[in-house]
């Protein structure tokens, strides 16, 4: 596991990023204590993919920094040797499970590459360390051989966490990724990144719009809307008692039983919206 | 000759054969035409029966007789020792083609598509200055520069196809490029030359073969245009395409086989070649899933 | 061929007040895939009553999505129907021409991506306005004025500019509010909703939810809503019928399906979800992943490889729907689980 020099494992402050006279994120700050998790909550719009992607590295923010393990990795990494040290550090797992994988590359592969990658090991001591991947993400070994298209989308996910681990990143950003999956595979999933944070001590970002995902796997959140941060505390706080006006929006359409929707552009609507 | 240059997306579809059998047999009977016309083009000179540059206008235009099997053609030369010699031009001229064009074609589209932005504004703008020649026009600067023969079709040839190739692949190299697996790569420090050579192109491989392909077929008859029209393989040397040139008098006067025997090579080698391509596209799709 | 005293039958709204507008009865279906014959629907059976909503509800490969394309005639070339679907007392299947639009007329789908569903270079307007011009024959100014109409109950207030617009100029939230005025437009007599929020967000779902659940109980119509949320369906459907690898395993009305449902399936799906009000140590995952109809263990409950409740009995035979307290029930131990299935599920 990585080292963490700091007291936060990920840091951003003040983030901000325009894409022309579009400003996607707009001055966001937060911090991830060692051994927690943080949910950034939101809808379409509202920034929280633009961050997770510029923690990674995939954007560049215009403003603001980003430190993690005690790095800072605002501006693009200037080496090969650079990029693979941030990819140990942070590691994703996007949403869609079905174009996150090489079609051409079996789990075995894919996990066996990013190990060449970031180890000079030899060929056994990667197998062994692949085996031990694929055994902790619940997979067996006809379907790590497997390719891609022989997987289910809760396979193919699992195969996406553990080309994430491999890494063995101290932060891992799941953005959406339970979100394309069915009820009962999206369960498994849970538990699996529940067992797997029990046994790698590693921090979650967890990129969302579903608020009991959220609350399931996160200790912190933080809500976006339209590019700002409106509110942030604990998970279970902010979820119970949700103090911005759009909070307590986003709380009140969440479908549980007993809900019932009602329209906001007629008067006299609101019966069945209110926070239980 | 062609006017248009071809894209994958032109491409002719056999499908006309609805059985499943039919189409086997056809897959068959293409690779064993491919597979014959390159064994002739590497051992044709051993494989001639007669020499195919003796020229003896005694025996002119005379048709199939002896050990003759297709006659001889307007300079008293056995037709047949001319195909099998002719093979090695034939088929090595648009080898070479495709080779340059697409090895080119390839890099251009991958980087215009991997570095995005002012590369690929660069890369297309000029490959679209270049898209303007046609190849004849090449041709004949090629042949200017280089003097006649077949490197200088060959080149010019290349350089008219490379457009076209870069702008197909060009738009499976950006779909690819945007793809979440080449992003979960980049964010594990895989440098751009590893995830272009292991991930980018071998997932671009059905296009990229079905392009190479119909190119080859393309080539054939383009190089062997040029050719007749005086401006690529010279004769007297034995080339299909030169063979038509040669033999073309025949054609009215009666003695239409030797021109013909050319054509029909090139026709067959094309239609193989067109078929080939398109089991290896889909066998190349199904290994993508 | 569809003959006058069909056509009359479709037509006469208040001809079969109390039985059933939609009467779905063993339907099956077979699909080909890669040359092979698969099933994808087995004996499904399905009633929706006039002004009346139900919920269709399912995973992947459970057949809701299939059963929704049978109903409006849209399945794929080469698809083997057995059973019956009715319509207002006739044969779907049967219709053509002149019918079959009629029918269409009758029965609105909504679909779960509104722009893959409209046309990006006509405009709104057109696209509105549609079905009224070419298939009831209503003049064009008079079809704009009812649009417009419709558009104001939506909650989109500049109806006339919105119909000179073009799709790509609208969110997802909008066209799908557009969707659904451009579906009641017709008068239809049920609306087939095809999982229409799934691609929303979560408040602009709440949103369309309320208009569309506001609207179909003021116009009356009759409505089946196929989603995988079991909680979404419950919110706006009187009953809600779940499915699994291709059969409906349990409908109930929708109040009591997380208090008292009758199957273990619905039972676990609803267990399966996280709780927005605590955390839980670990969710109560189901083994296994859902099945499709083709990969159901032949000659037993398609449930029984991952049900906690499984017995000998359930491996013997595919059990038949048992009605059960107003609700009905396709597990071979329903009776002996009543009761043990509710919101806190054990053995």
């Amino acid at each position: 596991m990585t080292e963490t020099n700091g007291a936060q494992v990920l840091r951003a402050a003040g983030l901000r990023k325009e894409f022309g006279e579009l400003v996607a994120v707009d001055d966001v700050s937060f911090e991830i204590p060692p051994g927690q998790s943080l949910a950034i909550v939101g809808e379409s719009g509202s920034g929280k993919t633009t961050i997770a992607r510029m923690i990674v590295g995939l954007e560049r923010p215009t403003h603001g920094t980003i430190t993690v393990c005690g790095h800072d990795r605002s501006r693009p990494a200037r080496s090969t040797r650079d990029r693979r040290r941030r990819g140990r550090e942070v590691q994703i797992v996007f949403q869609d499970p079905y174009t996150s994988l090489d079609p051409r590359q079996s789990a075995e592969d894919t996990i066996d590459e990013v190990l060449r990658l970031h180890h000079g090991w030899p060929a056994d001591r990667r197998r062994a360390r692949t085996a031990e991947l694929v055994d902790l993400v619940g997979l067996d070994t006809r379907q790590s051989r497997a390719l891609p298209r022989s997987l289910s989308g809760g396979q193919r996910q699992r195969v996406a966490i553990a080309r994430a681990l491999a890494a063995e990143p101290a932060v891992l950003i799941l953005d959406e990724s339970v979100a394309a999956l069915d009820v009962s595979i999206q369960a498994q999933v849970l538990n699996l990144l529940a067992d797997i944070r029990d046994e790698t001590h590693v921090s979650y970002v967890l990129i969302s719009h579903d608020l009991a995902v959220v609350r399931q796997l996160t200790d912190e959140a933080i809500v976006l809307h339209r590019g700002k941060m409106v509110e942030r505390g604990r998970t279970a706080r902010v979820l119970d008692h949700p103090q911005h006006p759009y909070t307590q929006r986003l709380r009140a359409s969440v479908p549980r039983p007993g809900w019932k929707p009602s329209r906001r552009d007629q008067p006299g609507g609101g019966e069945g919206n209110s926070v239980p | 000759m062609s006017t248009g240059i071809p894209t994958a997306i032109d491409a002719p579809r056999f499908r006309a054969l609805t059985s499943v059998r039919a189409t086997g047999l056809i897959g068959i009977v293409s690779a064993a035409v491919v597979a014959a016309a390159t064994f002739v083009a590497v051992f044709g000179p051993l494989l001639a029966p007669y020499d195919p540059n003796l020229p003896n206008l005694s025996l002119a235009w005379i048709g199939p007789t002896g050990g003759h099997l297709l006659g001889f053609d307007v300079q008293g030369r056995d037709v047949l020792s001319r195909l099998l010699v002719g093979a090695q031009t034939s088929m090595l001229g648009p080898l070479v083609v495709v080779l340059v064009s697409m090895i080119s074609g390839v890099l251009f589209a991958v980087v215009a598509a991997w570095r995005r932005g002012t590369a690929d504004a660069v890369i297309s703008s000029g490959l679209d200055i270049l898209f303007a020649f046609p190849g004849i026009l090449l041709a004949v600067l090629a042949t200017a520069v280089f003097g006649a023969g077949l490197l200088a079709a060959a080149i010019a040839l290349s350089l008219a196809y490379m457009p076209y190739v870069a702008r197909v692949l060009r738009g499976a190299a950006f779909r690819e490029r945007s793809q979440p697996y080449v992003a979960a790569l980049e964010v594990q420090g895989a440098s751009a030359t590893s995830i272009c050579l292991r991930h980018l192109i071998p997932n671009m491989l059905p296009l990229i073969v079905a392009q190479a392909t119909i190119l080859f077929g393309y080539a054939m008859v383009d190089l062997a245009a040029i050719s007749f029209l005086g401006l690529g393989v010279q004769p007297p040397r034995a080339d299909w395409g030169v063979m038509i040139s040669e033999n073309q008098t025949g054609i009215v006067q009666g003695y239409p086989l030797p021109a013909l025997a050319a054509g029909v090579c090139i026709v067959a080698v094309v239609i193989a070649v067109n078929v080939l391509g398109e089991r290896l596209f889909e066998r190349a799709q199904a290994a993508r899933g | 061929m569809s003959d006058p005293a069909t056509i009359a039958a479709l037509e006469s709204p208040g001809a079969a007040a109390s039985a059933p507008l939609l009467e779905i009865s063993g339907l099956s279906v077979m699909l080909e895939v890669n040359g092979t014959k698969r099933p994808v629907l087995r004996d499904v059976s399905l009633t929706v009553r006039p002004g009346e909503a139900v919920g269709l509800v399912g995973e992947s490969g459970s057949g809701k999505t299939m059963t929704a394309r049978a109903i409006d005639r849209l399945l794929p070339r080469g698809a083997e129907v057995q059973g019956s679907i009715r319509f207002g007392g006739s044969e779907v299947g049967a219709l053509s021409g002149a019918g079959l639009r009629q029918y269409r007329n009758q029965v609105a789908m909504i679909f779960q991506d509104p722009r893959a569903h409209t046309n990006p270079v006509r405009r709104i307007g057109d696209f509105m306005t549609e079905a009224l011009r070419t298939n009831l024959a209503v003049p064009a100014a008079e079809a704009r004025r009812r649009a417009v109409d419709m558009l104001t109950q939506v909650g989109i207030d500049d109806g006339e500019r919105r119909l000179r617009q073009y799709p790509h100029q609208m969110s997802g939230g909008m066209l799908q509010r557009i969707m659904i005025a451009a579906a009641l437009l017709t008068k239809p007599r049920l609306l087939l909703a095809d999982e229409p929020t799934t691609a929303l967000d979560v408040t602009t779902q709440a949103e369309v939810m309320a208009i569309l659940d506001d609207l179909r109980r003021g116009f009356g119509l009759a409505m089946l809503f196929i989603t995988h949320d079991l909680e979404l369906a419950a919110a706006i459907c009187d009953r809600t019928a779940v499915m699994y690898a291709g059969q409906v395993v349990e409908v109930r009305t929708s109040a009591l399906l997380h208090s008292d449902p009758l199957h273990p399936y619905t039972a676990a799906l609803a267990a399966a979800r996280p709780d927005i009000t605590q955390t839980a140590h670990r969710l109560r995952a189901i083994p296994g992943r859902p099945l499709s109809a083709f990969e159901a263990p032949p000659g037993e409950c398609a449930f029984a490889p991952r049900c906690p409740h499984a017995k000998d009995v359930c491996r013997t035979a595919v059990p038949g729907l048992v009605n059960l307290d107003g609700g009905m029930s396709r597990c071979a131990r329903a009776h002996e689980l009543r009761s043990h299935l509710g919101d806190a599920p054990h053995d």
